[in-house]
């Protein structure tokens, strides 16, 4: 049952002159929800696009499920439900057609479409606006139009970018027991900035800075680097000293984030 | 070939789903009548055939059908959804197959619409109708080279309106290449290969040869060259730069 679903190794993007990502390894088992945590531009993004194929990278290889994505890249495209930053939609198309138009792409045919898109619909809260169009939805439901189409076709792996970005603290709520509850059977990885929702949803915790990993480990474990006098926000104490810059010693970045 | 007609049905309603189709189909038509009637007097020359349709029709695809090209890929770029499409289970040939075979079908309605003009001229005399047979498979064969020219720019940039002026351009030099004044111009300095081989690239001799009423294969292969070439560099441009 706990076989590896994604197995990362040696992942590494160059832009340019800009090192991205640099070798990162990274094996995710079913029933593991990973939140991939770390500041603003450290690679989480950049990850994710590698894991989904979106961007080629400079060196390492991506294997879903078995199946390696650079040589096959249209089975492991089966394998695995994205939501890209910013939960991207077609703004003209109704929620209906955009998420038929989703089950088609996922090989679905006649009325197998209609059931796809009546459960995932169903399983997201979206039957109030299934009509209207993308470009009249909030931002929670857009996020949710987004992670809907993710899940429809019921993957074994799923990679979310910020799921829960945007919505209000009911939404979020909401979101987190969905994943919480998909976790216990696929492998979910997820991108986020606030570190409660580690707590909330996730098995495991992956601190990403400067495009490499500096933890690994589960939510009480990242919990536990903490200095123990501090009561209130002890993550993201941990978060501080393990991605502040231009500092070697952890003891000393610990003692200056303070 | 499912999976193209996957993302055909989706780019073609998408043409529908704005007003962009209306006021398309209605600009495109009242210009072609404008054209046909005012300027090239087609009832004035007492002749019973579609030229002065035919010989407007390029420089009306020149701007009209950019403004179909110009969204194709710019706009998945600026709305973000290409990380969407490019992850999900197509090729980037499915992708840009679907989306030219999309938006040609929407032009060739548009070049199909008007086909009255036709009627009008079948009753009122009797012309040739192979002729405007031919005429018509050159008007949908250059709009086809155009959208794939068009695509292939779409697909540089995130800005619907550098795709439409940039196409524009280049569909300008396309045709102008072949053009009396330009041919002339030219052959004053230019040796004939350069000459000659100025005509051959250009679109407009090739379109001109087919309203003459023969579907040369010569013609055909050259628009099927510069659609299959633009459709190629297409593939490559999204697969090196779909992140940018």
């Amino acid at each position: 049952m706990n076989h590896e679903l994604i197995t990362a190794r040696g992942l590494d993007k160059r832009f340019g002159s800009i090192h991205a990502v640099r070798g990162i390894n990274l094996d995710v088992r079913a029933g593991e929800v990973v939140g991939f945590l770390g500041p603003n531009g450290a690679g989480k993004s950049t990850t994710m696009r590698m894991l989904t194929g979106f961007l080629d990278p400079t060196a390492g290889t991506v294997v879903l499920d078995g199946i390696n994505l650079a040589d096959h890249p249209m089975l492991a495209k089966r394998r695995f439900g994205y939501l890209p930053e910013g939960a991207p939609a077609y703004p003209d198309m109704r929620v209906d057609e955009f998420l038929s138009f989703i089950a088609r792409a996922r090989s679905f045919t006649g009325r197998d479409i209609k059931q796809r898109v009546d459960a995932v619909i169903e399983r997201v809260h979206l039957s109030s606006v299934r009509l209207q169009t993308i470009e009249t939805l909030s931002k929670g439901f857009k996020r949710r139009v987004g992670l809907a189409q993710a899940l429809i076709h019921d993957p074994p792996i799923l990679i979310l970018d910020e799921p829960t970005d945007g919505l209000d603290p009911n939404q979020k709520h909401e979101v987190r027991e969905l994943i919480r509850h998909l976790g216990s059977e696929r492998a979910v990885v997820l991108s986020t900035h606030i570190l409660e929702e580690v707590e909330a949803v996730c098995t495991r915790a992956v601190l990403i800075n400067s495009g490499s990993i500096v933890f690994d480990g589960t939510p009480a474990e990242m919990d536990a680097k903490a200095p123990r006098h501090i009561d209130r926000n002890r993550l993201d104490s941990v978060f501080r000293s393990l991605t502040t810059v231009d500092t070697a010693d952890p003891h000393t970045r610990k003692a200056t984030s303070r | 070939m499912s999976r193209i007609s996957v993302i055909f049905r989706r780019e073609f309603a998408s043409y529908f789903a704005t007003p962009l189709a209306g006021v398309f189909l209605v600009l495109f038509l009242f210009l072609s009548g404008l054209f046909t009637f005012n300027l090239g007097g087609l009832f004035d020359r007492g002749q019973a055939d579609l030229r002065p349709f035919f010989q407007f029709l390029p420089w009306l695809l020149l701007f009209l059908v950019p403004a179909i090209s110009m969204r194709l890929w710019a706009e998945e770029r600026r709305i973000g959804t290409i990380e969407l499409l490019t992850t999900l289970p197509f090729t980037l040939t499915d992708l840009v197959l679907g989306k030219f075979l999309a938006a040609w079908a929407f032009a060739a309605v548009a070049i199909l619409l008007s086909t009255p003009m036709w009627i009008t001229v079948a009753w009122l005399g009797s012309p040739d109708h192979g002729v405007i047979i031919a005429s018509y498979c050159g008007g949908l064969l250059m709009a086809g080279s155009f959208l794939a020219v068009g695509g292939c720019i779409s697909a540089t940039t995130k800005n619907q309106v550098i795709a439409f002026v940039v196409c524009v351009v280049a569909c300008f030099l396309l045709l102008i290449t072949g053009f009396p004044a330009v041919q002339d111009y030219v052959s004053g300095w230019a040796p004939s290969a350069v000459v000659e081989s100025l005509a051959a690239v250009s679109a407009l001799s090739h379109f001109e040869s087919i309203l003459r009423g023969v579907l040369d294969v010569r013609d055909v292969l050259y628009f099927a060259s510069v659609i299959a070439a633009s459709l190629f560099a297409n593939v490559l441009i999204i697969q090196w730069r779909k992140a940018d």
